[in-house]
């Protein structure tokens, strides 16, 4: 009887001490594109992920899955991680906004966070950072640079997130040298290293000194290396294993104080549907170190550039501009609004070949 | 359109750079086909080849030391392969599926603290006097070892398969095992020291992508380079010039395509992307019109009679 009793009591107590614990530990998920270690976009995203769990101890519990597919796969992987009880659902890919509204109607009290998307619910936010503004400093140093006036440039897919990132590099890469010629390639993946390294390799042979990418891994840095007298950018992460050439300087993202906000939110019951679109003034954009390779004069202006969008001076779409077509877009001084800007889908004037369907 | 911009030259030698991981670990396959032996595990045991090339080359500073430890690497892999398929007589389709899938995880595990690491260079074997001969120069002798590695690989088997002993009692094994079997010849043995050629084969042409074509580690990276070179024994018909001449068109026009993008072609990018896959198939399809076949034990399971 007393073994029983004791028995009992014990269950009851490692219950309680289960559920105490279940409501003091928020538990918060991460679905990425790419694998951990990729070096650019998927990297930078872990990094946020562990900045959570160093700021929060033992108050938080994350788990993450890496390499989820955009589509069906990917719907797969969230609603599974919503059933495993996550309080709070990050999905860091374009990709994956459909499967993330999908999955968070079937699962109203769990939070969804999707990067780089539109479409909200009471239940989904989504954030992204205005990488146009680090696109900008990078157009200027390439237009500065180049030699050949010849720069390349490797996209994902034709979302309006990389086509604004396009259209912002050439308009600053325009205004640094009015002889500059884009050429870009469409990979139609964001991580594949051997696809990556063909496309910059054919870049180079077809005369481009200088390889901007919108593909999250570093085997373009490497096919620059090996070419010479190339010059890259880090994207998404520092990539400073190949400073100081090729890779001059880079756009890096900075998610932590976002992942740290957001899920305090969730612990302080305080989390709203929100869109946030932040840039290089509150930090979620950086720009990595400038190296020697680029001229002191070429690093001035662009570090001036970047503070100039840092303090609101300056917006990188800035009239007069005109579309491809040579129709009217900005008037002079008219700077573009984010409506237009998230649903970008033309290049603008002076960019040659058409945007894939 | 500015099609001047692409220098034939440099994207004929761009062609053998990009054909040589598909053609040696197809041509590994070839081998264990004809043997009859049908291993679906050649991206699996390329994957494994590429960290163990790049895990080797990175602690030794020696490229050469990296791809002798692929060739062992994907050679080992291989011989679970031979196990299961060999003595324990399990279904070669399912046990090559297996193969992939293990290598694939196995690999990432065993990559994990080389991400984001350099490999030694290795060298151009810039030929004298060969290599600065225009236009041909590039073209050809101004490579890498391993692209020689994989014409002369190539050379090898087509002449040991057509002329040699060996390869007379590795294709009899190949189209009738007990017919073999009865004359004496160890179909097992033959068939094991197969698999692990094609295993070492393709752990070389994995290592070929993450020492030389990439070169770095990242998992997943052969991105399905091994059922290229699977597609490829097959619709080359089982011979080794077939082989060559698939792998030269497919990685030709993976280069190709995106040269044409480069040079703001006025083809639909989509039309491009799948280029490479249609063309190269069409191609063999149309050359393997004559009566060659496959082996014909390919895939059955050898069983010893007295």
């Amino acid at each position: 009887m007393t073994l029983l009793r004791k028995l009992a009591t014990a269950a009851v107590a490692l219950g309680l001490a289960s559920s105490a614990m279940a409501e003091d530990t928020t538990k918060v998920g991460f679905i990425y594109v790419g694998p951990v270690g990729d070096g650019g976009w998927t990297y930078e995203h872990e990094q946020g992920r562990l900045a959570l769990e160093e700021h929060f101890g033992d108050k938080v519990e994350t788990v993450f899955q890496e390499s989820v597919k955009e589509g069906p796969e990917a719907e797969r992987a969230i609603r599974n991680m919503a059933l495993e009880g996550a309080d709070l659902i990050f999905t860091t890919s374009f990709g994956f906004m459909e499967p993330t509204l999908a999955v968070a109607k079937q699962f109203p009290d769990v939070k969804f966070e999707h990067a780089t998307g539109f479409k909200t619910l009471p239940n989904v936010s989504t954030y992204s950072a205005r990488f146009y503004e680090g696109r900008a400093v990078q157009g200027h140093i390439a237009g500065k640079m180049t030699e050949s006036n010849i720069i390349g440039y490797i996209a994902s897919y034709p979302i309006p997130e990389v086509i604004r990132g396009i259209n912002s590099a050439y308009i600053h890469a325009r205004k640094a040298n009015p002889d500059v010629e884009f050429k870009i390639i469409w990979a139609y993946t964001w991580f594949d290293p051997a696809k990556e390294a063909d496309a910059a390799t054919a870049l180079i042979e077809q005369g481009a000194d200088v390889i901007l990418q919108h593909t999250d891994s570093t085997a373009p840095q490497a096919a620059a290396e090996k070419a010479g007298n190339v010059i890259t950018f880090g994207q998404a992460s520092d990539m400073a294993e190949y400073k100081p050439m090729p890779r001059v300087s880079s756009i890096i993202d900075n998610w932590k104080p976002y992942y740290i906000a957001r899920t305090q939110a969730v612990m302080d019951g305080t989390w709203e549907s929100q869109q946030t679109w932040d840039g290089i003034g509150p930090g979620m954009v950086g720009i990595g170190e400038i190296t020697d390779a680029v001229p002191e004069d070429v690093k001035t202006e662009a570090l001036a550039l970047k503070e100039a969008m840092a303090n609101g001076d300056y917006h990188p779409f800035t009239g007069p501009l005109k579309k491809q077509d040579g129709s009217d877009w900005l008037a002079e001084g008219e700077v573009a609004d984010d409506g237009t800007l998230l649903g970008m889908d033309f290049y603008v004037e002076g960019l040659t070949g058409d945007i894939p369907n | 359109m500015d099609l001047g911009s692409i220098n034939p030259v440099l994207l004929l030698a761009s062609l053998m750079v990009a054909a040589t991981p598909i053609l040696i670990a197809a041509l590994g396959e070839l081998v264990v086909e004809r043997a009859g032996v049908l291993n679906l595990g050649v991206e699996g045991m390329m994957i494994t080849g590429a960290i163990c090339g790049f895990a080797a080359a990175v602690g030794t500073g020696s490229p050469v030391l990296g791809f002798i430890a692929a060739a062992a690497g994907g050679a080992g892999l291989s011989l679970l392969f031979a196990f299961l398929t060999q003595f324990a007589l399990a279904n070669q389709v399912a046990s090559g599926l297996a193969l992939t899938l293990f290598g694939l995880g196995m690999s990432a595990l065993l990559g994990q603290g080389y991400q984001g690491i350099k490999p030694p260079p290795t060298d151009k074997l810039d030929i004298p006097l060969l290599a600065d001969i225009p236009a041909l120069g590039p073209i050809l002798f101004n490579h890498d070892i391993m692209v020689y590695f994989g014409l002369a690989l190539c050379a090898a088997v087509w002449a040991m398969l057509k002329y040699s002993r060996a390869g007379l009692i590795l294709r009899a094994v190949g189209e009738n095992h007990d017919a073999a079997h009865a004359l004496g010849y160890k179909v097992v043995r033959v068939r094991v020291l197969a698999i692990m050629f094609g295993g070492a084969c393709a752990g070389l042409g994995g290592a070929y992508i993450s020492l030389i074509r990439v070169p770095q580690w990242t998992e997943g990276m052969t991105a399905g380079a091994g059922w290229i070179a699977l597609a490829l024994v097959v619709f080359a018909s089982w011979k080794a010039g077939r082989v060559l001449l698939g792998a030269w068109l497919f990685g030709g026009v993976t280069v190709l395509q995106l040269n044409l993008q480069a040079a703001g072609s006025a083809l639909p990018v989509e039309y491009l992307s799948m280029s490479p896959y249609l063309i190269t198939i069409l191609v063999l399809v149309i050359m393997s019109a004559d009566k060659s076949r496959a082996p014909a034990s390919l895939g059955r399971i050898f069983r010893a009679s007295q």
